[in-house]
């Protein structure tokens, strides 16, 4: 399995607190990596710089390398709107726009210069069965998206994140604000979507990244701490840090 | 209470301070029904087809405010198409763009000064810079009255861009979307309820404005059509109340305008209510 995405030296500043610190890490494609760690560790601002969304916050300062695909997504000549299109997001709480169901999901198509009827009705059709929730809401197309369930709603995301036909999908604690059955229905269509795309997870929750993901990354007040295969790192951390951490001893 | 006598002081201190403030609701909400059936009274056996139809005719001695009607709307039309683009413009760059915090607290805390400013000082404002250089008319009026109702239209709309949820930008920028796409998309349908809120604010004003029109919009009572009713001076129901019952004596037109513009005021306060439901409602399906 080849490499998609990687950070050397990855360290990042707001304004003069340090959030990251010398990350090295590098993520197969067609797989799921999970990020795990205390809260306020860095692992929503690792996964926001993966896409570049950081560059919102003014006072973010970045040193170090990221590459996607082998090139420098810092690099001048990168589109950053193109990046996001290749490396697209899913975030905490669910964030569908106050349209109906087919805008929201024909946004990103339509952003990217697909304007055909016909084209869109297939391309909201696809994403929505690849989000696993076309059944749901096929009869309601037109109904604003704000009306849908959260676990709806979060998939109906997922579907949009789709739908502009991405290679690597983030997603920070998409299950955290769902019940018990829209987590599972998330974790079930994470292990499907897997098959065709690369997912980065951030995840607050240990038995998520033991039940779902291939590989797993342990953070610690910024640090990468300790990176590998998920039943190893669980099994057998090599880091005394990481075993005090999976065995609930902090965090 | 455990002393008995501090209790019945208090008890008479109670009752003294509420019959004080029912009083005094009492006296205010008699002044305003009072006013309200005086100029209704007086000014509505006044409201005639023929007044609101035609124009004031020297010869047969008849007066008629249609002139005047029409110069309202042809102002509040001027006024409005010149100052939403303005003060939406404003709001966008202040709110989405704008990196200095700083200045944009500065400019919000001037535009909330400056809509406190007596309109006399606008009017003297705009006689000198537009009355004086292309002539008193409604165009100079309107212009004055841009720049009156300019930082209520630029602070309805932030405040209402503030209400967008950062969540929606950040899930546009998330698929790829520019900042422009983002701010046309996702940010201004999101601000809608303040626009029309600061055009509701700014029609109440306009209709209620005499001060600043007097110095450069004028009194005339002629017929226009928009084009030329915009470069010509013209006055406006509130203008024309002024010149009808001070330069005039024509009271009973004057409190018929008085009547309808209270009709006018009613009507605007109740539409601005509903707009402000109805959007309410749209948020929190
Ligand atoms: N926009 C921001 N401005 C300043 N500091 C921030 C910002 N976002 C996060 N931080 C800080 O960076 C650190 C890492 O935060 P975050 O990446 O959100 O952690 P996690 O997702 O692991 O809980 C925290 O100390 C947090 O307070
Ligand atoms: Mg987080």
């Amino acid at each position: 399995m080849s490499e998609i995405m990687t950070a050397k030296d990855l360290c990042l500043w707001y304004g003069n607190t340090q959030a990251l610190k010398n990350v090295n890490i590098s993520m197969p494609e067609k797989s799921i990596t999970a990020f795990i760690g205390p809260s306020g560790c860095g692992k929503s601002t690792f996964l926001k710089t993966l896409n570049r969304m950081n560059d919102l916050i003014p006072s973010v300062r970045i040193t170090g390398e990221v590459c996607y695909k082998g090139t420098s997504i810092f690099d001048k000549s990168v589109d950053v709107n193109e990046l996001r299109r290749d490396v697209g997001m899913v975030f905490q709480k669910p964030n569908p726009f106050p349209m109906s169901i087919y805008d929201n999901i024909a946004y990103g198509p339509r952003t990217h210069g697909t304007t055909n009827r016909v084209k869109l009705d297939e391309i909201v059709e696809q994403a929505l069965r690849g989000a696993a929730i076309w059944d749901e809401v096929k009869d309601r197309l037109k109904k604003n998206a704000l009306g849908l369930s959260g676990g709806q709603q979060q998939r109906l995301c997922i579907a949009r994140a789709l739908a502009v036909q991405p290679q690597v999908l983030l997603m920070d604690e998409p299950t955290s604000a769902l019940d018990p059955i829209s987590t599972s229905r998330i974790e079930e269509l994470a292990l499907q979507l897997k098959e065709k795309y690369t997912i980065i997870m951030v995840t607050h929750n240990m038995q998520q990244a033991v039940r779902i993901s291939d590989n797993t990354a342990f953070f610690l007040l910024g640090e990468l701490v300790e990176y590998g295969k998920t039943e190893k790192l669980f099994s057998q951390p090599k880091d005394k840090r990481t075993e005090d951490y999976i065995t609930g001893r902090f965090g | 209470m455990i002393n008995g006598k501090i209790g019945k002081k208090r008890k008479a201190y109670i009752i003294l301070m509420r019959t004080a403030m029912i009083l005094s609701t009492a006296l205010t909400a008699s002044l305003v029904i009072f006013l309200l059936l005086y100029v209704l009274g007086r000014g509505l056996p006044n409201v005639t087809l023929e007044l609101l139809t035609t124009k004031p005719s020297y010869l047969a001695g008849t007066i008629g405010i249609l002139p005047d009607i029409l110069n309202t709307v042809y102002i509040v039309l001027a006024t409005l198409v010149i100052v939403i683009p303005l003060g939406v413009g404003a709001a966008i760059y202040l709110t989405e763009y704008a990196k200095n915090k700083k200045v944009v607290g500065m400019i919000e805390y001037a535009a909330e000064t400056l809509s406190g400013i007596p309109s006399i000082i606008y009017g003297l404002v705009g006689m000198l810079l537009f009355s004086n250089n292309f002539g008193t008319s409604l165009l100079a009026g309107a212009l004055t009255l841009v720049i009156m109702n300019l930082p209520t239209v630029m602070r309805t709309t932030q405040e209402s861009l503030k209400t967008v949820p950062q969540s929606y930008r950040e899930g546009a920028f998330g698929l790829g979307a520019g900042k422009w796409r983002v701010i046309r998309t996702v940010v201004i349908p999101g601000c809608v309820d303040g626009v029309v809120t600061g055009c509701i604010l700014s029609i109440g004003r306009i209709l209620g404005e005499s001060a600043a029109l007097l110095f450069t919009a004028g009194f005339a009572h002629a017929l226009n059509d928009i084009i030329s009713g915009l470069v010509s001076p013209g006055a406006t129901l509130t203008v024309a109340l002024y010149v009808y019952a001070k330069e005039e004596g024509e009271f009973e037109v004057a409190f018929a305008i008085g009547a309808i513009l209270m009709i006018l005021t009613l009507l605007i306060n109740l539409s601005a209510s509903l707009v402000q439901k109805y959007f309410a409602k749209r948020r929190n399906i």
